[in-house]
């Protein structure tokens, strides 16, 4: 920096002189690549070259050892015909319900219920509500295993207080074994979805909510007309968030059950490490997964579209 | 503020019950591997005595020690590299015009909804065919390039936080991009990058699917979800207690990161969510 530099047409010129007399190469930074470079060269072999592969291999019938053969798109039809991967993917619209429509409904209680008061140790409150999910999915897993098994926690509570008639294996049952591990879903998403909300309630301006009181409107107008509107940005991450991992969740069923009792916990998440890499039916695997990666793309564009900003357009202060 | 006390007392009331909901399945194997190997509480009451037999049980039959060192490996250097590789190209895309900007953002914006389990199986064969399965390799690699899209937006966001005017003061000085890269760029955004940090962590510390496709088969790699989860699957060790004890030898290096850094980790996932 100490010795003389001829003056360079660097930013300082650029930036006062007419920059669009630049020759056109010069327009753009095309040092940027050197930048880019170490990112994408990880992004493009670890990731975007899975993807393109994944529908490759799906196109053969391959034991993962042996030569392949060419199907063509037979083992898609095969799996769109399999029961037991509709059966599984049935489990995991049900997961939906518990580990996204139901956190988000408690979570907007619990907002609801704290939006107008001022509350003692919030981020005490918070940083207690998020310890599940920031838990290891195998760790939460062997918790629930504790308080669902035979002489557990639960079955205790019940005898207890009488309703010995209700105590059970709640995982081994093959009623009540996928909406016990749906509830695990709920308990670990409550926390995110809490996380979010509150996030959201703090950006909204206390004078909507002087103004709705102004207007002599009760907790339950209040939140229908101030908060859940606020929310809408806030609710759609979570959805989205929430419905990806009980549509992808493997980690939970894999340590609970690992699928049963018989196929009662199946999901097709499951289906793709067993066939993959227990029976070794590599393109029925790739089938599977790109057919399940289809779908989350699926819902998660239509839970965006639905839960759009829909007067975005409208004039309305531009608070977001 | 016109509002009832009794509005005050119920919001506190359900704040209080869904914390305590919250905590107490952790608690409750906490207490059960604390009991005495062979007393049945049955989850109800407290045990005669406490005992911290299981946890000895467990850290040497389960081999833990190895494993947690794997899960700092592995999580420490996805953190470094991912974190490296996004400071480089967030910058690019936020102070940079070059052709093909947007299509390569959106080809970024691919992976943040990307499932890993539509990419495992071509995975497991790409790592077999480099001969890296069943190293650190197997799980670092990958998990830097699932950590890119989320790392590239995050910091494309910090930088255009940064004041023009600093980048320009410093190239006036005469310090290159590279230098005003290092000079004023990261130094500023410290505060993100460190969240950025904080979350990859967290997410590479817990995950499981990767470590149980990808190192299945050598102990010294396996990292600390993975092998709980063996650990807990295999028919020697009966006592659930042991089992317990091991849950929770697993969970507590992240439950002290997170009390110590809980703003960080609840504003990271926070963001890190928007972002989406």
């Amino acid at each position: 920096m100490t010795t003389l530099s001829p003056p360079r047409p660097g930013p300082a010129r650029a930036a006062g002189s007419a920059p669009r007399r630049r020759p056109f190469l010069r327009r753009y930074d095309w040092d940027a690549y050197l930048y880019l470079v170490p990112a994408f060269a990880f992004y493009l072999v670890f990731l975007v070259r899975p993807v393109v592969e994944s529908i490759w291999i799906a196109l053969f019938d391959w034991d993962g050892i042996t030569a392949s053969e060419w199907v063509g798109f037979d083992n898609f039809a095969e799996v769109l015909a399999d029961p037991q991967i509709w059966q599984a993917t049935l489990h995991s619209l049900v997961f939906v319900v518990f580990y996204a429509l139901l956190p988000t409904a408690l979570a907007l209680v619990f907002v609801g219920a704290i939006a107008r008061i001022r509350v003692r140790g919030l981020a005490a409150f918070r940083a207690l509500l998020f310890v599940p999910y920031i838990l290891s999915t195998v760790v939460v897993a062997i918790s629930w295993r504790w308080i669902f098994a035979e002489t557990g926690p639960l079955n205790t509570a019940l005898r207890a207080i009488g309703l010995d008639g209700l105590t059970r294996t709640w995982l081994g049952d093959f009623t009540t074994a996928l909406p016990s591990v749906g509830i695990i879903g709920t308990w670990v998403m409550f926390g995110l979805a809490f996380v979010l909300f509150v996030s959201g309630l703090q950006n909204i301006p206390a004078e909507q909510f002087e103004a709705a009181r102004l207007d002599g409107a009760g907790p339950v107008r209040e939140f229908f007309a101030v908060t859940l509107p606020a929310l809408r940005g806030e609710i759609q991450v979570a959805l989205v968030l929430m419905i990806t991992a009980a549509l992808r969740n493997f980690d939970i069923v894999w340590n609970t059950t690992s699928g049963g009792p018989g196929t009662s916990t199946t999901v097709p998440s499951y289906f793709i490490y067993r066939e993959a890499f227990v029976t070794h039916q590599v393109g029925r695997a790739s089938a599977i997964a790109v057919v399940l990666t289809l779908l989350i793309f699926a819902i998660v564009g239509a839970v965006m579209w639905l839960t759009r900003d829909r007067d975005a357009a409208a004039p309305r202060g531009g608070t977001r | 503020m016109r509002i009832r006390r009794s509005e005050q007392f119920l919001g506190h009331l359900l704040l209080v019950v869904g914390a305590l909901l919250a905590l107490l399945p952790f608690l409750s194997i906490v207490l059960l591997a604390l009991t005495p190997p062979g007393e049945r509480t049955g989850g109800g009451g407290l045990p005669s005595s406490l005992t911290l037999e299981n946890f000895a049980t467990a850290w040497t039959r389960g081999g833990f020690g190895q494993a947690l060192w794997s899960s700092l490996v592995v999580a420490v250097a996805v953190v470094l590299g991912a974190s490296l590789v996004s400071v480089l190209a967030g910058y690019a895309f936020s102070t940079m015009r070059f052709p093909g900007r947007f299509v390569l953002l959106g080809i970024l914006l691919v992976g943040l909804v990307m499932p890993y389990e539509g990419i495992i199986v071509p995975l497991y064969y790409l790592l077999e065919g480099m001969g890296l399965l069943n190293t650190y390799w197997a799980l670092i690699l990958p998990q830097i390039a699932t950590s890119v899209s989320l790392g590239v937006l995050w910091m494309r966001t910090a930088y255009a936080n940064v004041p023009r005017s600093l980048g320009e003061a410093a190239s006036i000085d005469g310090a290159g991009r590279w230098a005003t890269l290092w000079r004023v760029y990261v130094p500023v955004s410290a505060p993100a990058i460190a969240t950025l940090g904080t979350l990859l962590f967290l997410y590479t510390w817990n995950e499981f699917l990767m470590a149980l496709v990808l190192v299945p088969q050598n102990p010294d790699v396996q990292t600390a979800p993975l092998a709980l989860s063996f650990f807990a699957g295999s028919t020697r060790n009966f006592d659930p207690s042991v089992t317990a004890a091991a849950a929770v030898i697993v969970a507590l290096p992240i439950l002290v990161v997170y009390a110590i850094f809980q703003r960080r980790f609840i504003t990271g996932v926070v963001a890190g969510a928007v972002k989406e």
